[in-house]
């Protein structure tokens, strides 16, 4: 198998890990909207109510940073960084 | 006291204007005291902000195609962040969305999940991709990627009509706020809204536009941010609001139960003027289903990876690894604001619903709400109104009503903040509404002068006259959207939410499969984009013509039917037609790795 392919192979699979956390805290919880209200959330908030004004986005924000910072490795492992960039 | 090359200086100079717009709003302050009109502070606030925009536009005039059309592709990773979060953040989010949220509660806010999961699809599908690719624009990718006159066409209809309905409502934004501000009539409000613009974008192109978004953003958190803090503080809410309003957000289900959500009978609504809304929804409840919220979500979150100038301001970044780094800062940024939104929903409406507190207006006299200072000049603004329906002479939670931009422009007023604070609303109002504007009449002056004009109509086109045309179309393109705008003919929210809609349905499939599925050919991308442009605009009207829907997608979600039908015809029409030459397979392999030159080079 190339240099290429194996490359292409991790960046497939790191898209998948990543989209499958992107879907769970984007639509799989909200199937469950009704069950989890009367849990009560970070800061006292129901738990329902503190995803979707706070938990959700903040999930997103950490998520980028991670994925970002996991194909920056994928991508030296195979020697496929760019030259001269910050 | 700046030396060397304005990039390596950025943090400084940001600084210093920081510094220098807190050091404006605190003279604004004094001014107050010492008995200027709020009328002043209003023009004073809002020519200010304007006429630093316009300076950094004309300090980033610029003759060459690099530099207009994608900044010079230098711009650093944090600041490109805050450009995005500006370019992104629309009148609606500043203006409407916190209202909404007071409306409406959990189900409206399936928009603050969907416009922030969108930036995941968009780092991780997308931004990296295109950046590698090294085109202008975003058709500029499908063009090269697919090949042929004919998609590439495509992909620009897709983008004006995405990009053109989104952008009336940012100019009608603009015209409402320095209509308000200024005391001017709203129709020439508009034009003062789109010179304002203009003077942004005209002469510096991608480049002017970046560093007045930069700028933008830093006067709308501002604008966003102090008085969410400044109320929670002084309701004694707590200090750090996000973390701090569980009692309140418990308080208001409380007092929902306690005055019960009484229907209005038709003839008493009928009264109400138009616009405006009383509370009928739950607050923090769940109150829609799981579909109504998911489906909403889900149509945001891919309309946000098919609209063309969040997609732009990746093609600026120095390298491939910066441009997914800056998705990142981009939502970090974003968030700040609308992490906010929420909170600031839930302190206006305790202020408002509390007996307990002394702004609170249910439970008292209707005579006594209607005797109140900011009572009568939000009723004049035709934004707040009550009525005394049941004729017991006092005022119930049923029987008040508020226009949705009120939320965000009325409560520092009703929370007893002084003036400043409103002119400063405005001026962030002002900013985030111009900053997506100019994104988006860039984007489609761009495509029209790139991939029309330059690609398709006259290729050897030298680049001055390249940039000739694309200044004259932005120009042109800006005053048919005031046009269009000065006639009012949807409100803000509804337009902004089919411009993602509109996207998602010609344009996120073929993009995201042009890097991800190599079988993917020209005919097929044709197929996809046209028929799914062609069915999403059909729902969409069938639906608002009387027509029923299925599977609940509504008018506000027509993308989903519309990406639906773009992905199966796209992947039939594929497959019965002969995969792409060696080539076009070539070249995707090559996108697909950060290193190595870009697929267009430098041009």
């Amino acid at each position: 198998m190339s240099k290429q392919t194996q490359h292409w192979e991790k960046t497939r699979g790191l898209l998948f890990t990543t989209l499958a956390i992107w879907f769970v805290f984007s639509i799989g919880i909200f199937l469950f909207g009704a069950e989890m209200e009367s849990v009560t959330g970070p800061f006292g908030y129901p738990l329902t109510y503190w995803f979707t004004c706070q938990g959700s986005l903040g999930i997103f924000v950490i998520l980028i940073f991670w994925f970002a910072n996991r194909q920056e490795k994928i991508d030296e492992e195979f020697g496929f960084t760019e030259r001269g960039d910050d | 006291m700046i030396k060397g090359n304005f990039i390596d200086n950025l943090p400084k100079v940001y600084g210093i204007y920081t510094g220098g717009f807190i050091g404006f709003i605190i003279i604004m302050a004094i001014g107050e005291q010492m008995g200027m009109t709020s009328k002043t502070i209003g023009i004073c606030f809002v020519a200010f902000t304007v006429a630093i925009y316009a300076i950094i536009g004309y300090l980033s005039r610029t003759a060459q195609a690099d530099a207009y059309y994608v900044a010079g592709r230098q711009v650093p990773t944090v600041f490109n962040g805050m450009a995005t979060a500006a370019d992104w953040m629309s009148g609606a989010s500043f203006v409407a969305m916190a209202g909404g949220i007071y409306f409406k509660g959990y189900g409206y806010m399936a928009l603050l999940v969907g416009w922030t999961g969108g930036y995941v699809l968009v780092a991780s599908l997308l931004a990296p991709y295109l950046r590698k690719f090294g085109c202008y624009t975003v058709p500029d990718f499908i063009g090269t990627r697919y090949g042929g006159n004919l998609s590439r066409f495509l992909a620009v209809v897709v983008l004006t009509v995405a990009s053109f309905t989104y952008v009336t409502a940012q100019i009608n934004a603009t015209g409402t706020i320095a209509s308000v501000a200024l005391d001017i009539p709203f129709q020439y409000a508009v034009y003062v809204g789109l010179i304002s613009i203009l003077l942004c974008s005209m002469l510096g192109g991608m480049r002017g536009v970046t560093w007045t978004q930069v700028a933008q953003y830093i006067v709308l958190i501002i604008a966003y941010l102090l008085p969410v803090f400044w109320i929670s503080n002084k309701m004694g809410a707590g200090f750090f609001p996000h973390f701090m309003l569980a009692d309140e957000v418990a308080r208001i289900g409380e007092l929902e139960q306690q005055f019960g959500f009484v229907k209005n009978a038709a003839a008493d609504l009928k009264t109400v003027p138009k616009g405006l809304a009383g509370i009928t929804k739950a607050h923090s409840a769940v109150n829609a289903t799981p579909w109504a919220f998911i489906s909403l979500a889900l149509a945001m979150m891919m309309g946000t990876a098919s609209l063309p100038h969040v997609m732009m301001r990746y093609f600026t970044t120095p390298s491939v690894k910066a441009a997914r780094k800056s998705v990142g800062w981009s939502l970090f940024f974003i968030f700040l604001l609308y992490s906010s939104a929420p909170m600031l929903a839930t302190l206006s409406k305790l202020s408002l619903i509390d007996p307990s507190l002394p702004t609170g207006i249910i439970g008292k006299s209707i005579a006594e709400v209607q005797a109140i200072d900011w009572y009568q000049n939000w009723n004049q603004a035709d934004l707040m109104f009550v009525s005394d329906f049941n004729g017991n002479g006092t005022l119930e939670l049923n029987e008040f009503f508020m226009g949705g931009k009120a939320v965000v422009l009325a409560t520092p007023e009703i929370a007893g903040l002084p003036y400043v604070i409103s002119g400063l609303v405005a001026a962030g109002g002002m900013a985030a509404a111009m900053s997506t504007a100019d994104g988006l009449i860039l984007a489609i002056a761009n495509a029209l002068s790139h991939d029309l004009y330059y690609k398709i109509i006259d290729p050897k086109a030298e680049t001055a006259k390249r940039l000739v045309v694309a200044r004259v179309l932005l120009v042109v393109i800006g005053f048919a959207g005031a046009t269009i705008a000065a006639m009012e003919i949807q409100g803000i929210l509804g337009s902004v939410i089919w411009a993602f809609d509109f996207a998602m349905s010609g344009l996120f499939f073929p993009l995201v499969l042009g890097v991800w599925w190599k079988r993917a050919n020209r005919e097929g991308a044709i197929a996809g984009m046209a028929l799914g442009l062609i069915s999403g605009a059909w729902y969409l009207i069938w639906v608002r013509t009387g027509g029923s829907g299925f599977l609940g997608i509504t008018q506000l979600t027509f993308g989903i039917f519309g990406s639906a039908v773009s992905l199966v015809s796209m992947v039939v029409v594929s497959l019965m037609t002969s995969a792409p030459n060696a080539a076009t397979q070539k070249m995707v392999d090559e996108v697909r790795v950060p290193s190595g030159r870009s697929i267009l080079g430098k041009q």
